[in-house]
């Protein structure tokens, strides 16, 4: 039996609301650890888009954007994306790599570091995902890329549209004084490996 | 007056002179301009799949080569203008993301939609003029139906004519 998009709609969403929650929470501690700053984060916002409206969240389709990319691998299988605005992405570097200045292009030391935040919030929000279904899920290393929204939200849209005409965005927003940082999970499980994961989480029989 | 149509992703278009087509952020998906030069009617397709038959979910035919090339040309005959004319330019298909391992199919989508689109307007005698296809890097087309240019813009890689 495969899932309707109004049934995940309908029902899953709440559960998916409360692992991108547990996950967006453990990231930011993990993000203030590294950077030993205070960060706060608002209730992330869980949303099922169409393609049509994907890259307007970000701004549109030719804003560019960092895109950080994962496999996962383990009971289920897909993707997670890790998407930050380039704003978001140099005020990120510039926290971590201690510059007074957040406006800067981003260099290729920058480009190593953005990849590493990826690494470490992704592989938080994987953490709390596994320990919340009991599934055992591993991450590949990252791949960034930093291009237009609409190309680079193409892979994880041409994955979803293999079963679904809609993609699942987890946004979560991250304040530290006065920068904020918006970052949007994509999760993207293989088709089967959805069932198999709202199964775990309890919500689908 | 010269109307500027948006295309969106799995979603296509057909206009006639002077209208402009365009499509955003091409990535792995392919954009598929085609055109008949005489009558000046133009159709563009932003399509995300290679082949409506691999895929049980294929309700939105324009997500897909096959199905969106049919639907396109079939609406630009509706137009007016004579399958035997038409000629297309084609861009996107990259690889957008790469890890060591090798790359798995899905990495590869880029590619495959461009095979995929090469061989369904090869079967249908429709000649490819230009291509800009490939590569790791977001595209943004837009097709003028008084020259027949297409306009392809990037991040970092220029802008270009073909």
């Amino acid at each position: 039996m495969s899932l309707t998009l109004e049934e995940m709609n309908n029902m899953y969403l709440d559960v998916l609301k409360e692992v991108g929650n547990i996950g967006s929470g453990n990231a930011a501690s993990a993000l203030a650890k590294m950077i030993q700053k205070r960060i706060d984060m608002d209730v992330p916002n869980v949303r099922l888009l169409s393609f049509e409206d994907v890259a307007s969240v970000l701004g549109g389709e030719e804003m560019v954007v960092a895109g950080i990319y994962f496999q996962v691998e383990g009971d289920i299988d897909g993707n997670i994306m890790f998407l930050l605005d380039i704003s978001s992405s140099k005020v990120l570097t510039s926290m971590l790599m201690g510059r007074e200045d957040y406006t800067g292009d981003l260099d290729d030391m920058d480009r190593s570091a953005l990849q590493e935040i990826g690494n470490i919030l992704s592989g938080s929000y994987i953490s709390s995902l596994s320990a919340l279904t009991g599934l055992n899920l591993k991450l590949s290393v990252p791949s960034l890329c930093i291009d237009m929204a609409g190309a680079i939200l193409s892979v994880p849209a041409i994955q979803f549209s293999q079963t679904f005409d809609n993609v699942l965005l987890i946004e979560t927003i991250l304040t530290e004084g006065d920068y904020e940082v918006k970052g949007n999970f994509f999760l993207i499980p293989d088709s089967g490996s959805f069932e198999k994961l709202l199964r775990s989480l309890g919500v689908y029989s | 007056m010269q109307t500027i149509v948006k295309v969106g992703m799995a979603d296509l278009k057909v206009v006639k002179e002077p209208d402009v087509l365009t499509t955003l952020g091409l990535g792995s998906c392919v954009g598929i301009a085609v055109y008949d030069r005489f009558k000046k009617i133009a159709g563009l397709a932003h399509i995300m799949l290679p082949d409506s038959n691999q895929i049980k979910n294929n309700s939105n035919k324009a997500k897909f080569a096959d199905t969106a090339i049919e639907i396109m040309i079939n609406e630009m005959i509706k137009l007016g203008a004579s399958q035997a004319r038409l000629t297309a330019k084609i861009a996107g298909g990259s690889q957008m993301f790469s890890f060591g391992n090798g790359s798995s199919d899905l990495m590869k989508i880029g590619y495959r939609n461009t095979l995929s689109t090469k061989e369904i307007l090869e079967n249908l005698k429709i000649p490819i003029l230009a291509e800009d296809t490939g590569g790791n890097y977001g595209r943004t087309i837009e097709f003028y139906t008084e020259t027949g240019d297409l306009l392809v813009k990037t991040i970092g890689y220029g802008v270009k004519t073909i």
